[in-house]
C-alpha cells in the first residue's frame, strides 16, 4: 500500500522541517541568539566588519612609522581602473652614496576603486592591505582621492620586491 | 443579535436616553458595526505585524522594530501610507468590476466575522445554521477574487484569479467535509451551542482519532482557503507578479491584503470553535470571571494562526498540479473514510 505510506511519509516530513524550523524560531524568539541582523546606526562603537569585508584599500604602517612599499608600482599596473598613481623621488642612501628610488606618494582614487583586490594580490611585499571602514561619503568628490603612505613614512630597510 | 440581551444594562440606558424603542435599535446596531469594524482593523493591522516579525524569527532576522515598542505602530503607518496613496486602475479594465472586486472581498471577511463567538457575551448574530452560514458566506470571497483577476485586464492578474477559482473551490469541499464531520459529533450548527457542548471535553478530545485526523485535514485545507504559503500559488511572486492584486493599489490593494489576514482569522476561530471548545477556559480554570472567554478565545486563536504562520515559513509552494492531487487523491478520500468513521463512533457511544 504505498498510498498510506506515502501519507504517513509526507507527515513525518512536513514535521521535521517545522522541527527545524520551529527551533530556530524559539531559539530567536526567546534569546535572539541566532539572529544575524545588525542594528546599524545603533551598534557604530560596537560594529566590526569581518576582515574578509573589502571596504578600502589601505598601507600598513608599523610604530616607527615604516612600511612595505618599495614603489615596484605592481598594483598601479594591476589596476583596471587606473585607480592607483604612485609618485616617485630618489633616496640617496647615506652609507652607500647610492640613489635608490622609492615613493613619494602612493594615491589611491576610491572613487575608481571597483574593490577587485588585483593591487593586493599583486603587491609583491604585502605592503597594502584590505580595511574593514565603510563610511566613505563625502561632499566633495576630491575628498576620495587618498594617499595611503603617512607623511614622512619610509620603507622598511631590507624589503625587498 | 445575542449581544443586545446580554447587554441588556447598555440597552435598557439607551432605551431611557432615547425613549424609541426602533431608534434604540438603529443605535445599537451602528455602535456594534463601528466596534466590529475597529476590531476588524485592529485585528488585521495586528495580524500583518505578527506575520512580519514572527516571520523575521524564523529566518533569523528581528523584523520592524523602529516605529514605536517592538515596532507595534509600524503597520498603523503602512496603512497610512496606503491611505495617502493615488487609487490607479488599467485604462482597459473593466471599471465597475474592478472597483467593486475588493469590497466583495472585505465585505464577505466582514459578515464571516459576526457569527463568530468571541465569548459568551460577545457575539452578533447567533443563527442556529451559523457554522453553515459561515462555510456559504466565506466562500462568496472567490468571487471577489475571481472579478479582480478578470477585470484588471492583465495576463498576471488572469491567471491568479483563475488558479485561486481552481483551488479555493477544491478546498472548500475539504473545509466542508470536516464541518460536516464535527457537526455529526455536535448535533448542531449554531456556534454557541457547540461551544456549550465542549463545556467538560473540547470535541478534538470527546471525536479522538477521527477529530484528530479532521483537525489535521482542517489545518491544511483552510491555509489553502485563505491562499497562504505553501498554497499561495495565487499570488505566486516569483511567477506572476502579484497574482489578482497586480493591478490594484492604496487602499484597495489594502482591502485584499487586510482580508486575507482577516480570512487566516476566521478559519483560525473556526478551528478552535470546532475543536478546542471556543471561548471555554480548560478545565473551567476561569469560568465565574465574566469576560474571561475572550482572552480564552483570543489566545487560542493565536496559538493556530502561529501555526499557519510555522506552515509559511517552512514549506515550499506547491505546484498547481500537486495541489489539485493533494486535495483530490489525498484529502478527500481520507475526509470521505472519516465521516463514515466519525458516524460510526458517534452510533456506537464511543466518543467521550
Amino acid at each position: 500500500m504505498s498510498y498510506l505510506s506515502d501519507i504517513t511519509g509526507g507527515i513525518k516530513s512536513l514535521l521535521g522541517g517545522m522541527t527545524v524550523t520551529g527551533k530556530y524560531f524559539f531559539i530567536n524568539f526567546f534569546t535572539r541568539k541566532e539572529v544575524i541582523t545588525e542594528e546599524y546606526p545603533d551598534n557604530m562603537d560596537t560594529l566590526k566588519m569581518y576582515d574578509r569585508f573589502r571596504g578600502e584599500v589601505v598601507m600598513w604602517h608599523n610604530e616607527n612609522n615604516e612600511h612595505k612599499c618599495t614603489g615596484c608600482s605592481s598594483c598601479e599596473r594591476a589596476c583596471p581602473n587606473g585607480a592607483i598613481e604612485i609618485i616617485w623621488k630618489k633616496e640617496v642612501n647615506p652609507e652607500t652614496g647610492k640613489a635608490k628610488r622609492a615613493i613619494d606618494k602612493h594615491i589611491y582614487h576610491l572613487g575608481m576603486c571597483t574593490m577587485c583586490g588585483l593591487c593586493i594580490e599583486a603587491c609583491p611585499t604585502d605592503a597594502i592591505e584590505w580595511g574593514q571602514d565603510f563610511h566613505h561619503t563625502t561632499y566633495d568628490r576630491t575628498q576620495l582621492t587618498k594617499v595611503l603612505n603617512k607623511p614622512g613614512s619610509k620603507v622598511i630597510s631590507g624589503t625587498k620586491e | 443579535m445575542i449581544i443586545l440581551s446580554n447587554f441588556s444594562n447598555i440597552h435598557q440606558w439607551l432605551l431611557g436616553l432615547i425613549q424609541n424603542a426602533v431608534a434604540t435599535r438603529v443605535v445599537e446596531l451602528t455602535i456594534i458595526a463601528l466596534a466590529y469594524l475597529a476590531a476588524f482593523a485592529l485585528i488585521g493591522l495586528l495580524l500583518v505585524l505578527a506575520e512580519r516579525r514572527i516571520a523575521a524569527f524564523f529566518q533569523l532576522r528581528l523584523g520592524p522594530n523602529r516605529v514605536g515598542p517592538w515596532g507595534l505602530f509600524q503597520t498603523v503607518a503602512d496603512a497610512l501610507k496606503l491611505v495617502s496613496k493615488e487609487l490607479t486602475g488599467t485604462v482597459k479594465a473593466d471599471k465597475f468590476l474592478y472597483g467593486l472586486a475588493p469590497y466583495f472581498v472585505i465585505i464577505t471577511a466582514l459578515v464571516s466575522m459576526s457569527i463568530i463567538p468571541f465569548s459568551k457575551e460577545v457575539q452578533v448574530f447567533d443563527i442556529n445554521i451559523g457554522i453553515f452560514f459561515f462555510i456559504s458566506v466565506s466562500s462568496l470571497g472567490v468571487i471577489g477574487i475571481f472579478l479582480a483577476g478578470w477585470s484588471s485586464n492583465n495576463k498576471y492578474s488572469l491567471i491568479g484569479g483563475m488558479r485561486t477559482g481552481i483551488q479555493m473551490v477544491s478546498y472548500e469541499l475539504s473545509v466542508g467535509m470536516v464541518v460536516v464531520t464535527m457537526v455529526i459529533l455536535s448535533g448542531t450548527l449554531q456556534l454557541s451551542q457547540i461551544v456549550a457542548l465542549q463545556q467538560h471535553t473540547w470535541f478534538i478530545f470527546q471525536g479522538h482519532v477521527s477529530a484528530i485526523i479532521a483537525f489535521m485535514v482542517m489545518m491544511i485545507a483552510s491555509t489553502a482557503e485563505t491562499n497562504r504559503t505553501p498554497f499561495d500559488l495565487v499570488e505566486a511572486e516569483s511567477e506572476l507578479g502579484a497574482g489578482f492584486h497586480t493591478e490594484y493599489s492604496g487602499m484597495n490593494f489594502a482591502y485584499f491584503f487586510l482580508s486575507e489576514f482577516m480570512n487566516m482569522f476566521l478559519s483560525a476561530s473556526i478551528i478552535v470553535v470546532l475543536f478546542f471548545g471556543g471561548w471555554l477556559s480548560p478545565f473551567g480554570i476561569t469560568a465565574g470571571i465574566p469576560f474571561m472567554g475572550l482572552f480564552w478565545f483570543i489566545l487560542k486563536v493565536s496559538v493556530v494562526i502561529f501555526i499557519f504562520m510555522w506552515f509559511r515559513w517552512t514549506f515550499p509552494r506547491l505546484r498547481i498540479d500537486q495541489i489539485l492531487t493533494l486535495e483530490w487523491k489525498y484529502l478527500l478520500p481520507i475526509n470521505m473514510v472519516n465521516i463514515v468513521l466519525m458516524a460510526a463512533l458517534v452510533w456506537l457511544g464511543l466518543t467521550f
